[in-house]
């Protein structure tokens, strides 16, 4: 049988022919003529025109024959919806005969009819089907339903087809079970806060029996049903996991993909110290390691995920390095997921193993592959130090190669090198500088002048190399502007008598020539910090640079986590959440992980708000490796970097005298003068004049140590307990110190001396640093205000709530006592900010059982507003992004008595209230630490 | 789910085209020609999403198979479903070529309408869709009652991939143990990976619904069995196999296998994967290559590769063939060679050594020298691994066969009337040393 003469075109008039042909009496001919009508559709031509036609072939006790005019039919329905009516009688008729697979061929097509007025035709036939005696109908009528929520969700749930799809799922027959399974799934994602896959005990259970009988596919979409489980308890938990570890045997990699996604998810409940956790991780490995064996496309889904796996939970797969070599003829897809996977599991156990097969990848074909391979060799020097030095030579070794694009991409990596190594490597400079010329990429163009101008000192003709650059200035792209504007301020600091008309050269370049506002702003900063006070300028130029992280590429926890829950999906393989790629109201509902705990708390959080990342974005990390200039600059970010005291005469442009005043005690050179970190005014924008005020205004939160918040005061101890005493009072946190500020009145008629106080022990050590010192005794009616100095030094004990205060005051009548609540926030000291790298590690390593989240309402403040509010009270803000239109204010704290608190802080712009999330290893502080926020936040 | 398949010829014309949701629409067809098949760039990833729509490809020959969705999608799923649709086709029809889809169009359009249900695969079970899809069309005339709800059952059934009522007049089976053995060693001789995946195919003739419980030397099972006696455990130990990960075709209960490490299934009729397996511990490597590459100043390049077989001298390895890579810029090459024949391929920039024939514990040789145009490209010969194919008659894992058990209630027949056949065939698989 040929049936490719029916592609074969014939020219004009066919229509008529076919039309001619449709009506023979001949029943041959007939389907002749619908097979061609179908291949003419196939190729894109349109035939609606035969509407009528093909419908009246619909007629017809040939299967064959109806199925083709069926697949005409779903095609063109649409278009003709009159028509389509017509073919109404011969479904509901076809939905009645004997023969099972008639009625469900039925039943399937008028479901791909995507016609309103035919759906109510279709209801009583469905409602038929659900329930016929033949499973191969049921499973089909399963499906339908989900056809039919798609085109009018109304009528289904107004014919109550969603409580007979339920039903279904107690069927005797597996393969229905698992089609009415999917078929709720995916009604549910539309009403995700309805309860429709009202998911217990009872029904997991028959879900789990159902996947030992039932498909592969059928077994695909129980899999994918239960993950959006939350187990009750880890007793719970654990006997799920128990069932559904058979599955990471099955030969298809979708089952064994979605059986892990549940042991993923379902592992968070689990303690760590339970022997069967530790049984689950070793028996991850493998099942994982197998999918590599599969077809290309396969693989690559695989790893996608396994690098999500890899995050998440590192010791499954530690061993497994060698798995992840490249192979020669590995698609290119499969050799950089595959690299990316190197770079993680590399430990200081493989790491000869590793570097060994890097120095081979690097010598491949592939421009992107031999890129990456190399950029993995520096990240090998910077994650397992005592590989360092062969990395280094191996780098070294690639760039005699003098292959262009190698050279370039080594040196980006030795620039990192060095950052993470100080005083270590810099033998190697000389060896660059030889391919100074060979550089064309801006990325390696700025890293060698980096270099150039952070060793200086060390290189003879550093002022000649940069000097070099410097012809081509305006042509250059910013990243090498930028960073070539700070490398001879670098050298000029560092050589001052040398190169004084080289960097009077790049400023005036720098702020006059360029219509870039950010160089033009930095060359002024420059410019302004070297006329006025050469020692500030040296010390903020050449100040000490943050470590650099050790991991890049990193997704972000809370992100992670989300994939997590998409495992085996194309959200995975995407690396973002559903809400990235897919349109309109589906697969928005964002996933989460379970809390190890059992709690009430459903693992879906219902937050649906509309959230579409840009596609571009990438899922980026906090530790990106910072752009070094990047750091300097950025103070709201960087590190605590102490103001520069400032002079407040006027910016002189284009000043001769601009290396007058200090220089001097520069090249002098020996006293340095620590810039008093306390004096530094708190707005320094306005007796600056230009352009530059706008500037400094952005960082006038960063250096200031104004006080926290401070409550009102109030009442404590009322007048009528204490003999007439009344005392109210607040706490504050000035400057590092904390105060109880109080206010005693006297209310009765006597005087009142001999004022003592004493605190019981409490939480965290609060002691009175001074005794209660009251001058004069107290007359009726008299007020005194008292600052009373705290430490935190007193005796500890555990408080409920963790944040009371008992407090004993005597006076010459009597001892009162009291209790009060203190504000967490006089707590928080003032070296309370993290290191981005040791945020994040320090975030991932906080168990996640110990988040809490809270919701602040009613604050209406934007990230930059909010952020200064709490940094004045020592909440640090250590890193910002903005994901999907939310700001995400990544905070760190530190109590006094060295706990440490990470906070997430998101913040919804024209959404009054946002979202905190906290993890410490203190979890009962949390709470406080929330009100404090509030506190902080509402004032 | 998927909202739609596609497949099309070579030249990016569509030969098959579904729509099954109705956020597809005809676009996506050109969409994917447009960026895909007819972009200029190599493939870098096999999901590429272009206007928020994924496309998943495959290829075969030179058939694209697309599917196409706007939901995230179970994407492994996905692919899987692509290379069962391929299975089904080859299945019906043999080679998925742009003939033989044109010439079976209807049939497709048929198997896409009932594998796929809006999106969602359904039961793609050749043995169970043969029932009532043919390349006939469908016979449904003339069935009974009977024959149409066996039909029904068995696709929705527990046991999909098997009917009822199948009658040998000899109940026979044939086990096929196929291993590729995989390496890559390092130009000293040093192992830097190697693995045998391996996979027990099982073609089966027998009458009824037979019960059959499977049994290789899995050290597992062996060590539990040798508790009750020791000095077995020390005889049999040896002789046992780790294997690092096994899965199984949908057949064999998963859930016993768990629980008791027995492999008990009831086979489908004909031909089908019982298991796949992977071992990385204690593989007998068939044949080690030692390469010797000199540079003689800047035209000229010596090779001389050694292979030495490392099995019983009883056994023979056939199809072998050594593929030494030359640089881009070789003009001309002398081959020398002790065995089999050698062969300089320019358009394959190789020198392929072919021997018919070679028995355990021998050694061969060949050498070469490679003149090269002098160019002053900077870029340096990357160096490809040198690899090799080969055929064996015994498993590199040393896995045994140790039983196959029939057992049929309800028919008379016993496992001893069976006729058991088994066959160990080990291939290569990536062998490459480098050079």
């Amino acid at each position: 049988m040929t049936d490719s003469k029916y592609f074969t075109t014939t020219k004009k008039g066919e229509i008529f022919e076919l039309k001619a042909e449709l009506n023979s009496d001949k029943k041959e001919k007939k389907k002749e003529a619908v097979k061609k009508v179908i291949a003419s559709m196939t190729t894109g031509k349109d035939v609606s025109a035969l509407f009528p036609d093909v419908v009246n072939c619909m007629q017809t006790d040939n299967l064959e024959l109806k199925k083709l005019v069926y697949l005409y039919l779903m095609n063109y329905a649409k278009s003709q919806p009159d028509m389509a009516i017509m073919a109404v009688n011969t479904f509901v008729k076809d939905c009645e005969d004997p023969n099972p697979l008639i009625r469900a061929l039925a039943v399937r097509t008028m479901g791909c009819i995507r016609v309103d007025k035919i759906t109510e035709y279709l209801c009583e036939p469905l409602r038929k089907c659900l329930k016929d005696e033949d499973p191969y109908v049921r499973k089909t009528a399963a499906v339908c339903v989900a056809k039919l929520h798609d085109i009018n969700a109304q009528l289904v749930e107004d014919q109550g087809f969603l409580d007979t799809l339920k039903d279904l799922i107690s069927d005797s027959n597996p393969m229905v079970v698992a089609n009415a399974v999917a078929a709720l799934s995916e009604i549910a994602e539309s009403h995700p806060s309805s309860n429709l896959l009202d998911l217990n005990p009872q029904s997991i259970n028959k879900l789990l029996t159902a996947l030992n009988e039932c498909t592969e596919w059928g077994q695909i979409f129980i899999l994918d049903c239960l993950a959006n489980y939350t187990p009750k308890d880890d007793r719970e938990a654990q006997s799920i996991c128990e069932r559904v570890t058979p599955r990471l045997s099955h030969a298809n990699s979708a089952v064994v993909l979605s059986a892990v996604k549940v042991l993923m998810k379902f592992m968070e409940m689990l303690s760590k110290d339970l022997d069967y956790y530790g049984t689950l991780l070793k028996k991850l490995a493998p099942p994982l390691v197998t999918l590599l064996s599969a077809e290309p496309e396969l693989q690559y889904v695989a790893l996608r995920n396994i690098n999500l796996i890899v995050q998440k939970r590192p010791e499954i797969l530690k061993h497994e390095m060698k798995v992840f070599f490249v192979k020669y003829n590995d698609p290119i897809y499969v050799k950089l997921e595959k690299l990316d996977i190197m770079i993680r599991l590399a430990s200081q156990a493989n790491i000869a193993q590793v570097l060994a097969e890097l120095k081979e990848y690097a010598t491949e074909v592939d421009v992107d592959f031999v890129r990456k391979a190399v950029r993995a060799i520096g990240r090998c020097a910077i994650k397992v130090e005592q590989s360092a030095e062969r990395c280094v030579s191996t780098l070294l070794d690639l760039i005699q190669t003098k292959v262009n694009y190698v050279v370039q991409e080594a040196i980006v990596v030795i620039k990192d090198i060095f950052r993470k190594y100080p005083n270590k490597y810099e033998s190697v400079i000389a060896t660059l500088c030889e391919n100074l010329d060979s550089l064309d990429e801006p990325e390696a163009r700025a890293a060698m002048i980096w270099i150039v101008g952070e060793y200086a000192e060390r290189i003879d003709n550093a002022d000649e190399l940069l000097e070099s650059f410097l012809e081509g200035f305006h042509d250059e792209s910013t990243q090498v502007q930028l960073q070539l504007l700070t490398a001879i301020v670098k050298l000029f600091l560092k050589k001052p008598t040398e190169t004084q008309e080289l960097v009077q050269q790049v400023l005036s370049l720098a702020t006059q020539d360029s219509d870039n506002p950010d160089l033009r702003d930095r060359g002024y900063i420059y410019w302004r910090l070297l006329s006025t006070d050469p020692v500030a300028a040296k010390e903020v130029v050449l100040a000490e640079k943050p470590l650099i992280s050790e991991e890049t590429d990193l997704i972000e926890p809370t992100l992670l986590d989300e994939l997590i829950c998409y495992i085996g999906t194309l959200a995975s393989v995407y690396h973002k959440p559903p809400s990235a790629f897919v349109e309109g109201g589906r697969g928005v509902v964002h996933k989460s992980l379970p809390p190890r705990t059992a709690s009430s708390e459903s693992a879906e959080s219902p937050e649906t708000a509309p959230t579409g990342a840009p596609p571009g974005e990438q899922p980026d990390v906090i530790p990106a490796q910072g752009d070094l200039l990047g750091d300097l600059l950025n103070l709201d970010l960087g590190p605590p970097v102490s103001g520069p005291p400032l002079a407040t005469s006027s910016v002189q442009m284009g000043a001769v005298d601009l290396l007058g005043g200090g220089l001097d005690s520069l090249i002098g050179g020996t006293n340095f003068v620590a810039p008093p970190t306390a004096a530094v005014p708190a707005n320094l924008g306005a007796p600056i004049g230009s352009g530059l005020s706008d500037l400094f205004d952005l960082t006038s939160g960063v250096g200031t140590l104004s006080g926290s918040y401070v409550a009102p005061k109030a009442v404590w101890l009322p007048a009528m307990k204490a003999k007439g005493l009344e005392i109210s009072g607040t706490f504050t946190r000035q400057v590092g110190s904390i105060s109880m500020d109080l206010q005693l009145t006297n209310k009765a008629l006597q005087v009142m001396t001999d004022f003592a106080i004493q605190f019981n022990r409490n939480s965290f050590g609060l002691a009175p640093a001074a005794p209660l010192q009251v001058h004069a005794p107290l007359s009726p009616n008299q007020t005194v205000e008292i600052s009373l100095p705290l430490s935190t030094v007193g005796s500890v004990m555990k408080m409920e709530p963790l944040n009371n205060l008992q407090v004993a005051v005597k006076n010459n009548i009597d001892v009162f006592y009291f209790s009060t609540l203190y504000p967490l926030h006089i707590l928080f000291v003032e070296d309370g900010k993290m290191d981005r790298q040791m945020f994040l590690a320090t975030w991932k390593d906080i168990p996640n059982e110990n988040e809490a989240q809270f919701q602040i309402r009613d604050c209406p403040l934007n990230a930059e507003a909010a952020s200064s509010k709490l940094q004045s009270s020592n909440i640090f803000t250590v890193a910002k992004r903005n994901v999907e239109g939310q700001d995400m204010l990544y905070q760190s704290l530190k109590l006094t008595n060295g706990i440490w608190v990470l906070a997430e802080l998101r913040i919804q712009p024209g959404n009054p209230s946002c979202t905190l999330s906290l993890k410490c290893r203190a979890p009962e502080v949390s709470q406080h630490v929330y009100q404090a926020y509030e506190t902080i936040l509402k004032n | 789910m998927i909202g739609g398949l596609f497949i099309y010829n070579h030249k990016g014309e569509v030969l098959i085209s579904r729509v099954y949701r109705d956020d597809i629409g005809r676009n996506a067809v050109d969409a994917f020609r447009v960026n895909v098949i007819h972009a200029r760039q190599q493939v870098r990833s096999p999901v590429t999403n272009i206007a928020r729509t994924s496309f998943f490809h495959v290829k075969r020959s030179n058939i694209w198979l697309a599917a196409v969705t706007k939901q995230n999608v179970n994407a492994a799923m996905v692919f899987e479903f692509l290379y069962k649709m391929c299975d089904v086709m080859a299945a019906y029809f043999g080679k998925i070529s742009e003939e033989n889809i044109k010439n079976n169009f209807v049939l497709i359009y048929e198997l896409l309408d009932e594998i796929l249900d809006f999106g969602y695969p359904q039961n793609s079970e050749t043995g169970a869709l043969k029932t009532f899809i043919t390349q006939q069309g469908i016979k449904s005339r003339h069935q009974t009652k009977e024959e149409q709800s066996q039909i029904t059952s068995q696709v929705t059934g527990q046991i999909g991939w098997r009917r009822e009522g199948i009658k040998y007049r000899r109940n026979e089976l044939f086990l096929d143990v196929l291993e590729s053995v995989n390496l890559l060693m390092s130009p000293q001789g040093q192992v830097l990976s190697a693995h045998v995946s391996g996979r027990v195919v099982m073609k089966s003739y027998l009458s009824g619904m037979p019960e059959c419980k499977f049994g290789m030397n899995d050290k597992i099972v062996i060590e539990k069995q040798g508790k009750g006696t020791a000095d077995e455990t020390s005889k049999s130990g040896k002789q046992s196999i780790a294997v690092d990960d096994c899965t199984f075709h949908q057949c064999v209960r998963l859930s016993k296998f768990d629980s008791e490490r027995s492999i008990s299934f009831i086979p489908p009729d004909g031909e089908f994967e019982l298991m796949r397996y992977r071992t990385t511990k204690d593989i007998i490597l068939p044949f080690r290559v030692i390469p010797l590459v000199r540079e003689v100043g800047r035209t000229k390049l010596e090779v001389k590769v050694v292979i030495k077989s490392n099995f019983k001298p009883s056994l023979l390895a056939q199809k072998i063939e050594v593929r030494i890579p030359t640089p881009l810029n070789t003009s001309g090459v002398q081959v020398i060679c002790m065995k089999g024949k050698a062969k300089y391929k320019a358009s394959e920039n190789a020198i392929v050594w072919k021997i018919k024939r070679m028995a355990g514990m021998k050694e061969s040789q060949i050498s070469a020298e490679i003149e090269l145009l002098p160019t002053n490209d900077k870029k340096k010969w990357a160096r490809p691994p040198i690899s090799m194919n080969f055929e064996v008659p015994f498993a590199p894992s040393g896995l045994k066969v140790r039983y196959l058990k029939v057992f049929e209630p309800k028919l008379n027949y016993s496992d001893h009337d069976v006729i058991k056949w088994v066959r160990y065939i080990g291939r290569s698989g990536i062998y490459e040393t480098r050079c």
